[in-house]
């Protein structure tokens, strides 16, 4: 690892004012994908952010059927948090099924979707939740948010502080872990909202998470297992690599999402 | 309760290891200690332009740039390959050039080009990244079927066509007519997946080199240092034998990666010598990835006839050895002398014909892997047995036991002669473990939860306790594969043991321990074994192949033996007795029936004494011995494995694994049973999810664990672990050993049940979940068609 400057923020305005104070700074959250990236020195940011321990950034808060998290917050305390449970369970198991304890315990909420990894799983919730992301300056739609692969609608420096959404009536998340790292080499994030359904898929993708609207679509029709049949997302769209061609992860998209419309009908 | 042979103590070594105490070559601190961090090659195959190492000289921290033109013109030879491998022509294996850093070319991604020495791993890794080389790059062969293509770029130039040797054995006439007069031929196109050893540990070096003494101290992760020593000495010729003193501490895993002497051992010492530092490189866990030999990668087609009875008539194979872009230390050994030897299996086969065809490839050096050639020869075996019990349309099991080997000992055609086995009780104890006769109602059962479930056996034999001598001189093995053991009883009855086996895993502390407490009838804790240091053991193999079992504990027996003479000479003399009227036990040398009885320890204070010895007797209380085996070892044994696959994402669980082995006599059945756990573990690995994968252009795509598949605690089941052992014929204790048994037959196994659950048997390694899916699509439409 290269050597370099580490600050910590205790808010996140603080943590704004000492990032613009760098020369290539970075902000720093769980460190679950950053970290391993300088260790490797993939990346050499001058100065890392630090805001893990920024107060405003973290906890969760729900209200009614509204949630807001912090973007600090770590899958493990989404995991466990028994409000957002009784609200938006498939959050919390989603949460609970990322990574290892290490990780979970580490990495954060806000981190996870700032990298949008095509093959992480909150960008698919976000979308499926159909999301509001927050950031000091505004608030970004997950369907503007997730632009593409580690791409997303941030500024360089922007910071995110919280996301919000409201709970579904109902809502399931099915993930096929790859079998090394155990990304999800295909996640769907089924919800039943006020609006109608929305089908978040990470992993499969060659473009990162998507919304799969032709499952949306069947599932608006009827939401049950079979609406699904015959019903897939375009072969030549998915990402074919060692673990699997497009053919296999656009079958896994239909097989995820039958399992996750059965886990909640 | 008996801590002597065959009593489950646990590992003397644990205390150590589990609470942090162990003591490996990457905690060695030296005074006045630099670190090496090497350059390698972004390119599979290209020539070297120059070296520009002005820019890395001035960087802080950095006391020296080395390069390939530097060493070779210090005089550091190339490595080798120390078994002589001949052609079916007669002509010699066509070994290329392989300098520990890169002169004129680089051949695979990693190749070691420069090394930086600095005062820290930071500053040197700093440097190493601002040597500028520049390359030609030249057209890859990444893969056999490229490198042995017409027109395929040349990696060395005394290898044209990128042919290392085209080999045979067995007897080519008798196996063509037998198997044009075969009532059924079952013939296979068979694929050896590629591995990454992977041990814990990754490889480490501390070179120390001392002006005054000109003497040079290697601490490395080495299965083997004595050997270590020899080569670097004698072939590397980094320094004389009496000037090199390798020591392997604690070593965390090797699986046969840790046996070979690479480019960064070889270039730490000669760097400590130009430094006047000691110089420390630990690779990085990408480095392994890049580095490490790999394992197996095999392309072959095979041929087994069988008459109308079902009895195997021939047997034919032809095998294309991938040995990436040099050839290391054991590489030439294991695709011959450890894989066409075992391919009658556990079967009477009359005529057996094996050709293997080596080549190299721009890719990181192929060698001894946990079970080296054997697994290859087990997998190859075995999938052949059960796609022709299916072809003919007979039961698995009772197509192995119509074929199994029953008299002994027996002699295959292709040079093994077997000792000793059961293999049709180690069958029956694995089909009843299993409930085989019980499958057709779980697969019912299985079916109605919408799970394919299969079944799948595999009657593994192996060679272990390499090896006889002068048989492997003949074959061509450039060293005698003895092994040798010293035995100090001290002046208070202590005994410290010292041998030539290492162990990086296997617990020889304690079993070595046991032997000897059984023989002596002393406390397990009186007895400390010595291993993994050249000055301290009088020199020794090392350890891989099964070995330490059948041939290191053998020379321990043989030192035992020795002393036990003197023992009764010395008591013989105090008791006034006949040496033969002594018994040994409890702690005592003493006649039975009589009050004549001497501590254990007085014998040692009278032997160290000298006050009252026989005459001419020397004082001391200590012998070493040589053990040379006469023949190899076979342990073999039946795995069951029972699947059941998820047709929805073509998931693959092992729902339930039985092992009964034949091992012989064993010193400690809970770390037997621990051995056989990994190697199966290590096996499902092989066969469901591991896999170095390099692209076309030779750039490896598995060289991570985002990428490399290892098995996990959730990817095997609780293990049913059976024995049905007869005793070795051939060594002092009838041991036959266990270290690889369980990576060389689960394979087949698993393969053999995945097969069998989703009726498609075009299924290669790694039987990954979505190779799986797809051959469940092609059995699903053919059952439809149908």
């Amino acid at each position: 690892m290269h050597s370099l400057n580490y600050h910590k923020a205790s808010n996140a305005s603080e943590a704004a004012r000492l990032l613009s104070g760098t020369e290539d700074g970075k902000f720093l959250a769980g460190g679950q994908t950053l970290i391993p990236a300088m260790k490797t020195r993939l990346a050499a940011p001058s100065d890392l952010v630090d805001v893990s321990g920024a107060a405003d950034l973290r906890g969760i808060t729900v209200s009614g059927r509204e949630v807001r998290i912090g973007a600090a917050t770590t899958h493990a305390e989404v995991a466990a948090d028994d409000a957002l449970r009784k609200v938006c369970p498939s959050i919390c198991d989603m949460a609970a099924n990322i990574g290892d304890p290490a990780v979970r315990h580490r990495g954060t909420i806000g981190g996870s979707i700032a990298n949008n990894d095509p093959a992480a799983d909150y960008p698919a919730a976000m979308l499926a939740l159909g999301a509001t992301i927050k950031t000091a300056s505004r608030e970004i739609a997950a369907d503007e948010f997730f632009v593409g692969l580690f791409e997303t609608a941030l500024e360089d420096d922007e910071l995110i502080t919280s996301i919000g959404f409201t709970a579904p009536a109902a809502g399931a998340y099915a993930k096929f872990p790859n079998p090394a790292s155990r990304y999800a080499m295909c996640g769907v994030f089924v919800a039943r909202g006020d609006d109608g359904v929305r089908v978040g898929v990470t992993g499969a993708s060659a473009d990162g998470a998507f919304r799969a609207g032709d499952l949306e679509a069947a599932l608006d029709g009827a939401f049950s297992v079979d609406a699904l049949d015959g019903i897939s997302v375009n072969a030549e769209e998915m990402l074919s690599d060692i673990h699997g061609d497009g053919v296999y992860r656009a079958n896994l998209v239909s097989v995820m999402a039958k399992r996750a419309v059965a886990a909640v009908s | 309760m008996s801590e002597g042979i065959g009593a489950p103590v646990k590992r003397k070594e644990d205390k150590r290891f589990i609470t942090g105490k162990g003591k490996y070559t990457d905690d060695i601190r030296m005074e006045n200690q630099a670190y090496a961090a090497f350059v390698r090659s972004p390119h599979a195959h290209a020539e070297i332009k120059g070296i520009e190492t002005s820019a890395a000289e001035e960087m802080s921290g950095v006391i020296a740039v080395l390069d390939g033109a530097q060493l070779t013109g210090d005089g550091i030879g190339n490595l080798i390959c120390g078994w002589a491998i001949s052609s079916k022509d007669g002509s010699p294996m066509n070994m290329g050039a392989w300098s520990a850093l890169a002169t004129e070319k680089v051949r695979y991604v990693g190749d070691a080009v420069a090394v930086v020495i600095a005062e820290s791993k930071d500053e040197a890794q700093a440097a190493a990244e601002s040597v500028e080389v520049s390359y030609n790059e030249l057209p890859v062969a990444a893969n056999i079927a490229a490198a042995l293509a017409d027109g395929a770029t040349e990696i060395h130039d005394n290898a044209p066509g990128n042919v290392i040797y085209d080999w045979e054995l067995g007897d080519g006439d008798a196996t063509d007519a037998a198997l044009a007069g075969a009532a059924h031929v079952t013939e296979m196109d068979i694929s050896n997946n590629r591995l990454a050893p992977n041990a814990m540990e990754p490889r480490s070096a501390v070179a120390t080199y001392d002006d005054a003494e000109d003497h040079y101290t290697l601490y490395s992760t080495s299965q083997n240092p004595h050997v270590a020593r020899l080569v670097l000495s004698a072939f590397y010729q980094v320094a004389p034998e009496h000037k090199l003193r390798v020591i392997a501490p604690d070593v965390g895993g090797g699986f046969g990666s840790k046996i070979y002497i690479y480019p960064e051992e070889i270039v730490c010492l000669w760097a400590s010598m130009k430094t006047r530092r000691s110089v420390k490189w630990t690779a990085e866990r990408t480095e392994s990835f890049l580095t490490d030999a790999h394992g197996r990668d095999h392309v072959t087609k095979a041929r087994m006839g069988f008459d109308a009875d079902g009895r195997i008539v021939g047997f034919k194979v032809s095998t294309k050895a991938n040995f990436g872009a040099y050839m290391s230390l054991f590489s030439s050994a294991v695709p011959t002398y450890l894989y066409a030897t075992l391919l009658s299996g556990t079967y009477d086969i009359p005529a057996i014909h094996c050709e293997v065809l080596a080549c190299y490839t721009n890719t990181v050096p192929v060698d001894a892997y946990r079970g080296a050639g054997r697994p290859e020869a087990s997998f190859v075996v075995e999938r052949l047995m059960e796609t022709a019990a299916r072809e003919m349309g007979k039961d698995p099991a009772e197509l192995r036991r119509a074929n199994f080997v029953k008299d002994f000992p027996y002699q295959t055609q292709v040079i093994m002669n077997y000792d000793s086995g059961d293999f049709e009780g180690n069958m029956n104890q694995a089909m009843e473990a299993a409930d085989w006769a019980g499958f057709a109602a779980r697969k019912a059962e299985a079916a109605n939860r919408g799970r394919l479930r299969g079944i799948g056996m595999a009657c593994y034999i192996e060679a272990c306790g390499i090896a006889p001598s002068a048989a492997v001189g003949s074959l061509g093995a450039g060293v005698g594969l003895w092994e040798s053991a010293e035995v100090r009883v001290n002046p208070v009855g202590t005994i410290e043991v010292l041998t030539g086996s290492h162990s990086h895993g296997q617990g020889h502390e304690t079993t070595f321990a046991q032997v000897v407490a059984e023989r002596f009838g002393v406390p397990l804790d009186s007895i400390q074994i010595v291993h993994g240091d050249t000055d301290k053991v009088q020199f020794g193999m090392g350890t891989y192949g099964s070995r330490s079992g059948p041939v290191g504990i053998s020379a321990i027996v043989k030192a035992c033996d020795k002393v036990e003479v003197k023992v009764r000479k010395i008591a013989a003399h105090l008791l006034e007795c006949n040496p033969d009227e002594l018994v040994i036990e409890d702690s005592q040398v003493k006649v039975p029936g009589t009050n004549k009885a001497l501590g254990w320890h007085e014998v040692g204070l009278a032997a160290y004494t000298a006050h009252n010895l026989p005459a001419d007797m020397e004082p001391g209380l200590k012998e070493g011995a040589f053990y040379d085996p006469e023949n190899f070892t076979f342990p073999m044994g039946c795995f069951i494995a029972e699947v059941e696959i998820d047709p929805g994402t073509g998931k693959t669980d092992i729902v339930k694994f039985v092992a009964s082995d034949d091992f012989g006599v064993i010193i400690n059945p809970m770390i037997v049973e621990g051995q056989v756990h990994g190697g199966i573990a290590q096996g499902v690995g092989q066969a469901l999810l591991e896999e170095m994968v390099y692209d076309e252009s030779g750039q490896p795509v598995s060289g991570s664990y985002m990428d490399y598949t290892m098995p996990r605690a959730e990817d095997v089941p609780s293990f049913v672990v059976e024995h049905h052992n007869t005793r070795c014929t051939t060594n002092p204790l009838g041991i036959k050993g266990c270290g690889e048994a369980g990576a060389i037959g689960s394979p087949p196994a698993v393969i053999n049940a995945i097969t069998d659950a989703i009726d498609n048997n075009d299924i290669s390694m790694p039987a990954t979940s979505a190779k799986v899916w797809a051959a469940i699509q092609v059995s699903g439409t053919r059952m439809a068609a149908e």
